[in-house]
C-alpha cells in the first residue's frame, strides 16, 4: 500500500526532472551561441586590449594600460569621441520628440489617411543604412540637388560646400539619422498609445487642456517605460555609428566627422593594423554604453 | 461660437499641412532615388524629378564595373540562411524559456538580455581573430554564425509564447506526443504571425547589414549588396545615375518585403517590448 502510493509520486518527480531537462536542451543551442559570439569575445577584447603589437605577435604591454593611456593623447580619437557625442545629445533628443509628436497626432481618432501618413513616415526604416547614406550624400553635394533647389527658390545665392565643411558634414549626418529613425521610434509610441484607454484625452481636452498640456501631462508619463527603452537602443545605436560615417561622408573632411566605430575599423584593418588599441578603444565603447544606460534606466526609475 | 470653430479648423488645417510636409520629406529621398537610376548624371545633380530613359544604359553600366549578380546571390543566401536558422534556433529557445521556465532558467534568460548592450564594434577584433583562426573568412557561415542567436528573437518568442494556452501542452500530452512534436505540430502553426514578424525584421536586418561582412569579406567573390554599393561611390569619377540604379537594386528587395509584411513588420517591433 505504502509503496504503491510513493511511486506515482515518484514516477511524476523524475517526469517534471524530464520536462525540465526538455527545456534546456530547447535553449541550449541558443545559449551557447550566445555565449561564443557574445560573451567569449567580450573577455577576449579586454585581454587584447591590454597588448600590443603587430596582429600576428601580439604581447601584453608595459604598463598594461598603456592603450588606455594613449587614448586621450590621439586628436582622432578624441574628435571621434567629440563627434559621437554630438550625434547623440543633437540626434536622439530631437528624433524622440518628433517621434512622440507624430505618433500623438497619428493617433487620433478622427484622423483622416490615417495608415497612409504612418507608411510614410516609417518608410525610411526599410532601406538599408548605406544606401540612404549614399542618396543622403549626393542629394547634399557641392553641385547637387539640394544645393541646386535652395538657389532656385532663392534660399541661397551660392552653394553651400555641405560635406567639405566640418560644421556642414555633421548637420548632414543628424539630419540623415533623424531621417531614417524617427518613424522606427514612432512605431514603439504608437503601438502603446493605442494601450492608453482614450477616453481620459476626452476628459482632458473638456477640463480645457491644451495638445501640448495632453503631451507632457498624460502621454509622456504613461508611455516611460517606452521612452526609456528607445533613449537606450538609440543611445547605443548612436555609440555604435559606422555606416554614416563611411559612405555618407567618409569621415571627412579631414576626420571632422569621424565615428568612434568608424575609427576603430580603420585602427584594425586600414591603416597599419593595432588590434590591440582598437580594442582598447571599443572596450570603452561598451563601458560607455553600459554606464549611459545605468544613468538612463535610473533616471526613467525615479520619474 | 463661430470665432472658436473658426479656430478649430485652422488647426486641423495646420496639422494636416505639417503631416503631408512630413510624409513627403519621408518619402521623397527615396522617390528621387529611384527616379535618378533612369536619369544621366548630369541629370541626377541637376535636380530632375521625373524618369527619364537611360536606366537600361544605367544598369548595363553597373554591371560592368561590379558584379552584381554574385553580390545579389551572395546576399540571398546569407540573408535566406540566417532567416532560416535564425527562427528555427530562437524560436525553439523563446518556447523553452517560457514554458519550462523556472528558477534558473529566468536566470540565464537575464543573462542573455544583458547581450543585447554589447555594441558590436567592442566585439570586432575578437571575433574577427576567432573566424579567420577558424577559417571562416570570405564564406557563408562566417556571415550567419554570429546572427543566428539573438537576444532579440528569443525575447519576441518568448513573449509570445505566453500567450500560448496551456491547455493545448496538457492535451497532446495526454494524447501521447513528445515535447519536441508538441513544439513543432502545435507551437509552430498557431504562431505563424510571430515568425512573419521574426523573418521580416530579421531579413531587414541581415540583407542591410554592412560592417560585419566589411570585416571578414575580403575577396570580389564574397561581396554583398550594401558592400557593393558601398563601392560605387568610391571612385574619383562617380556616376550618380549608375549609383543610383545600385542603390534601387540593393532597395527593392527589403521594399517589397516592407510593403507585404508591414503589418508584420511593425508588430515585431513593437512585440519585442510588450
Amino acid at each position: 500500500m505504502s509503496s504503491q502510493s510513493i511511486q506515482p509520486k515518484k514516477s511524476r518527480m523524475t517526469m517534471e526532472q524530464r520536462r525540465s531537462l526538455t527545456g534546456w536542451l530547447f535553449l541550449l543551442p541558443a545559449t551557447i551561441l550566445i555565449i561564443w559570439m557574445s560573451f567569449y569575445p567580450m573577455v577576449r577584447a579586454f585581454i587584447v586590449s591590454l597588448m600590443r603589437g603587430k596582429p600576428t605577435a601580439l604581447e601584453f604591454s608595459q604598463p598594461l594600460w598603456r592603450n588606455y593611456q594613449y587614448m586621450f593623447k590621439d586628436n582622432v580619437f578624441m574628435t571621434s569621441l567629440k563627434n559621437t557625442f554630438t550625434y547623440l545629445i543633437i540626434q536622439v533628443p530631437v528624433m524622440l520628440i518628433l517621434a512622440l509628436i507624430f505618433a500623438s497626432l497619428l493617433n487620433q481618432k478622427d484622423l483622416k489617411f490615417k495608415g497612409l501618413f504612418r507608411t510614410c513616415i516609417f518608410l525610411p526604416c526599410a532601406t538599408a543604412l548605406v544606401s540612404y547614406s549614399i542618396v543622403f550624400r549626393t542629394m547634399f553635394a557641392y553641385d547637387g540637388f539640394v544645393n541646386a533647389i535652395l538657389i532656385k527658390l532663392h534660399l541661397l545665392s551660392e552653394p553651400v560646400n555641405w560635406l567639405n565643411d566640418p560644421t556642414g558634414a555633421k548637420a548632414v549626418i543628424i539630419i540623415a539619422l533623424i531621417w531614417r529613425w524617427t518613424g522606427y521610434n514612432m512605431v514603439f509610441y504608437l503601438s502603446s498609445m493605442q494601450s492608453i484607454d482614450y477616453s481620459i484625452y476626452e476628459a482632458a481636452r473638456i477640463d480645457g487642456a491644451s495638445p501640448m498640456k495632453q503631451l507632457t501631462r498624460i502621454t509622456m508619463p504613461l508611455l516611460k517605460p517606452i521612452i526609456l527603452v528607445t533613449a537606450i537602443m538609440s543611445t547605443n545605436g548612436t555609440l555604435q555609428l559606422y555606416d554614416e560615417s563611411v559612405a555618407l561622408t567618409n569621415g571627412g573632411p579631414a576626420n571632422a566627422s569621424i565615428t568612434m566605430s568608424h575609427y576603430i575599423y580603420n585602427t584594425t584593418f586600414v591603416t597599419s593594423p593595432n588590434f590591440g588599441y582598437a580594442a582598447a578603444m571599443s572596450f570603452l565603447i561598451l563601458i560607455m554604453v553600459a554606464i549611459l544606460s545605468a544613468i538612463q534606466m535610473k533616471v526613467g526609475d525615479k520619474r | 461660437m463661430s470665432g472658436s470653430i473658426f479656430k478649430e479648423r485652422a488647426k486641423r488645417f495646420l496639422m494636416y499641412a505639417f503631416l503631408i510636409v512630413m510624409s513627403f520629406i519621408s518619402v521623397f529621398p527615396l522617390y528621387w532615388c529611384f527616379v535618378s537610376a533612369f536619369n544621366t548624371t548630369q541629370e541626377v545633380l541637376g535636380g530632375k524629378l521625373v524618369p527619364g530613359g537611360h536606366l537600361m544604359e544605367n544598369i548595363h553600366n553597373l554591371m560592368e564595373q561590379q558584379q552584381v549578380f554574385t553580390a545579389l546571390k551572395n546576399s540571398f543566401i546569407n540573408t535566406l540562411l540566417v532567416v532560416a536558422l535564425s527562427l528555427t534556433c530562437c524560436s525553439i529557445a523563446g518556447y523553452g524559456f517560457e514554458i519550462y521556465h523556472d528558477k534558473w532558467k529566468d536566470r540565464v534568460m537575464g543573462l542573455l538580455m544583458l547581450s543585447m548592450m554589447v555594441p558590436f564594434v567592442a566585439l570586432m577584433v575578437p571575433m574577427f581573430q576567432m573566424f579567420s583562426a577558424m577559417g571562416f573568412l570570405n564564406k557563408y557561415i562566417g556571415f550567419v554564425l554570429p546572427s543566428i542567436s539573438t537576444p532579440f528573437l528569443i525575447m519576441l518568442f518568448r513573449n509570445n509564447a505566453r500567450t500560448f494556452p496551456k491547455e493545448i501542452i496538457e492535451a497532446a500530452r495526454v494524447d501521447g506526443l513528445n515535447e519536441l512534436q508538441i513544439f513543432v505540430r502545435m507551437f509552430v502553426p498557431t504562431m505563424r504571425p510571430t515568425y512573419a514578424a521574426a523573418a521580416t525584421i530579421t531579413f531587414m536586418n541581415s540583407w542591410n547589414s554592412y560592417l560585419w561582412p566589411r570585416v571578414i569579406m575580403k575577396t570580389n567573390e564574397s561581396v554583398t549588396m550594401p558592400m557593393l554599393v558601398a563601392n560605387l561611390t568610391t571612385g574619383y569619377i562617380i556616376d550618380y545615375g549608375v549609383v543610383m540604379a545600385g542603390v534601387t537594386i540593393c532597395t527593392l528587395p527589403t521594399i517589397i518585403i516592407f510593403f507585404f509584411l508591414q503589418k508584420s513588420f511593425t508588430e515585431a517591433i513593437a512585440g519585442s517590448v510588450k
